[in-house]
């Protein structure tokens, strides 16, 4: 993995920015904020030559790794780096979030796209249906690897420390969850709300493989995912912006929930379609 | 007589020769819903999770998915108490989930309500897709254990604490409700922990004059079977449906709403079971007593009507 895959991938990224705006704003509701501070996130799993094993042309294949977005809100993001490596979600089909009868549910919804892996949205089970995975795999010896990308606000969830209680004890040395600490959820800053720092102490404390991230650096989430202890399963705090890429959409709590209309979209599409430096910060 | 929670444990060891893919899990009451006859057969099969019934449910939603086939196992209280997980990760995912709830009624006596499965037929029948099943005896939780292994798709099975009679039932089919009792004009409907006090009342009746009520085993709630309850509803003028459980969205209701939409003449459905109220600590028989739910109370309250 070197600088110059990463910068291949700040430039492949900002369309995923367009897409996700863009499919936002067409059914005028979902969540900005938190699809773009976890682009990084997802692209350095899922792109080509990232540190997922998958196929998007065989996505059932035993011999997968598996990705669980158990923060569902986020799930533009996911829609569109997927239809960017190759599944099945076409360009016209991104636009049909959430659309009567669309496969792409306002949050994930795995009978209707199966790569989906779970059904999430309600917070904090996403985290024991990824463990769950991984114990699957490592009853069957398949050594391939289970990742899960949870929330910061979800992490006030007791279910999520239900699973940083039990996954140690199973020894899932194969399950990564990365939290998306983007410090802010709908009802203010999380440190307001409902404060979870010092966060990487508390999951060191349960027995994880902590690490601590600019989750916009490439390069530190791929250290990251590459750091791995026998019988322990790991940790990432990632420390992202929300609304990343998005100037007036930048660590604003009004932007988790609510579409850009017709004027903010075009300015928001400007930013982002220029901007080729993200996910290359040191 | 057996606890079918005790045919449950002993069915779960025994299929569990046959069907590899089988696990369990349970939430640190393996010894009371007896899924420790599986744990100590196949210790690397069972999965304790500790007193962890929300992330036991969606780690099994998550197994699931790599081909295992897990029942999960806790009070009925308890795990239908986290309706949200069994709604979302097992429910709406379609995950191929086994739920087995025990201890379910005021039957279980002196814990009182917190241990009690009152509302947990309600709660799983909501859910689309979900198969809800009761058997009554030993020899049809073996039946019923085997079907959900074979079925493709979530079911809840709803256990006693308490030890049931065996009936020589015909073979479990789920939908059908086998006949206790021949009887006519009325038809009772009950099963698990009721259906002997059932069949006692019907028999006493019966003797003393006052109706001839059949008795069938209702061991399906969901999905009923159309053909059949349309063949019920022409064979008799009125039902009465017995269950230890709550009379709002129990078994009964899911009879009343079958009848009332489905029948082709009206038919009268009556309901009896715990009503708008919560359990309490008390002794089984004190308790069943309490709300009309032994031979003795039934002929009371149908003899006065």
């Amino acid at each position: 993995m070197n600088q110059v895959i990463f910068e291949t991938w700040a430039k492949e990224t900002p369309i995923v920015r367009e897409a996700v705006l863009k499919m936002i704003h067409q059914c005028n509701s979902g969540h900005p904020g938190g699809s773009l501070s976890m682009i990084e996130i997802l692209y350095s799993l899922l792109a080509k030559s990232g540190v997922m094993k998958h196929n998007p042309k065989q996505p059932d294949t035993n011999d997968r790794d598996r990705l669980v977005l158990s923060k569902g809100h986020g799930v533009p993001a996911l829609y569109a780096i997927l239809n960017k490596v190759g599944y099945d979600i076409t360009n016209e089909e991104l636009m049909t979030l959430r659309h009567l009868g669309s496969r792409l549910q306002g949050h994930p919804d795995r009978v209707r796209i199966p790569y989906m892996e779970a059904s999430t949205g309600s917070l904090g089970q996403g985290a024991s249906f990824a463990q769950g995975i991984a114990l699957g795999y490592k009853m069957d010896k398949n050594p391939n690897h289970v990742y899960c990308i949870i929330g910061d606000g979800e992490s006030q969830e007791g279910q999520i420390w239900e699973v940083a209680l039990s996954a140690p004890h199973f020894k899932l040395d194969n399950l990564t969850l990365i939290v998306d600490y983007n410090k802010a959820q709908i009802d203010g800053y999380t440190k307001d709300v409902m404060g979870l720092d010092p966060l990487a102490k508390k999951w060191e404390a349960f027995g994880w493989n902590v690490t601590e991230v600019n989750g916009h650096s490439y390069a530190e989430l791929n250290k990251a995912y590459r750091n791995r202890v026998k019988n322990i399963p790991n940790l990432i705090v990632a420390n992202t912006v929300k609304g990343k890429g998005v100037s007036f959409m930048e660590n604003e709590v009004g932007w988790h929930g609510k579409a850009p209309n017709d004027n903010e979209l075009k300015t928001a599409l400007e930013e982002v379609r220029k901007n080729f430096q993200i996910g290359l910060e040191a | 007589m057996k606890a079918t929670r005790k045919s449950f444990g002993e069915a779960l060891a025994q299929l569990g020769e046959k069907y590899s893919n089988v696990v369990c899990f349970d939430a640190d009451l393996s010894k009371s819903t007896m899924s420790a006859l599986f744990a100590k057969k196949y210790p690397t099969r069972f999965f304790e999770m500790g007193i962890q019934e929300a992330n036991m449910i969606g780690t099994a939603a998550g197994i699931s998915f790599t081909g295992k086939i897990p029942f999960i196992c806790s009070f009925a209280a308890f795990l239908t108490g986290r309706f949200d997980q069994i709604r979302m990760s097992i429910g709406y995912a379609q995950a191929n989930v086994k739920l087995i709830g025990t201890h379910c009624g005021v039957a279980i006596g002196e814990d009182g309500h917190s241990q009690m499965g009152l509302e947990d037929i309600a709660l799983m029948r909501s859910i689309p897709g979900m198969v809800v099943l009761q058997p009554a005896d030993d020899k049809e939780t073996h039946e019923c254990i085997e079907w959900a292994i074979k079925h493709i798709g979530p079911v809840y099975i709803r256990l006693t604490r308490q030890e049931v009679k065996p009936f020589n039932l015909d073979s479990f089919k789920p939908g059908i409700f086998q006949k206790v009792v021949d009887g006519e004009k009325v038809a009772f409907l009950s099963t698990g922990g009721m259906l002997e006090e059932v069949a006692t009342a019907a028999t006493i009746l019966k003797s003393k004059g006052v109706m001839s009520p059949a008795v069938y085993n209702m061991s399906t709630v969901k999905p009923l079977d159309s053909k059949f309850m349309g063949e019920l509803a022409k064979k008799f003028d009125e039902f009465v449906v017995f269950e230890d459980h709550t009379t709002m969205g129990g078994s009964g209701s899911a009879i009343a709403e079958w009848i009332s939409e489905s029948a082709q003449t009206p038919r009268r459905v009556k309901r009896y079971g715990v009503r708008d109220q919560f359990g309490e600590s008390g002794t089984p028989q004190e308790l069943l007593e309490k709300h009309g739910l032994v031979a003795q109370r039934i002929v009371d309250n149908l003899s006065n009507k």
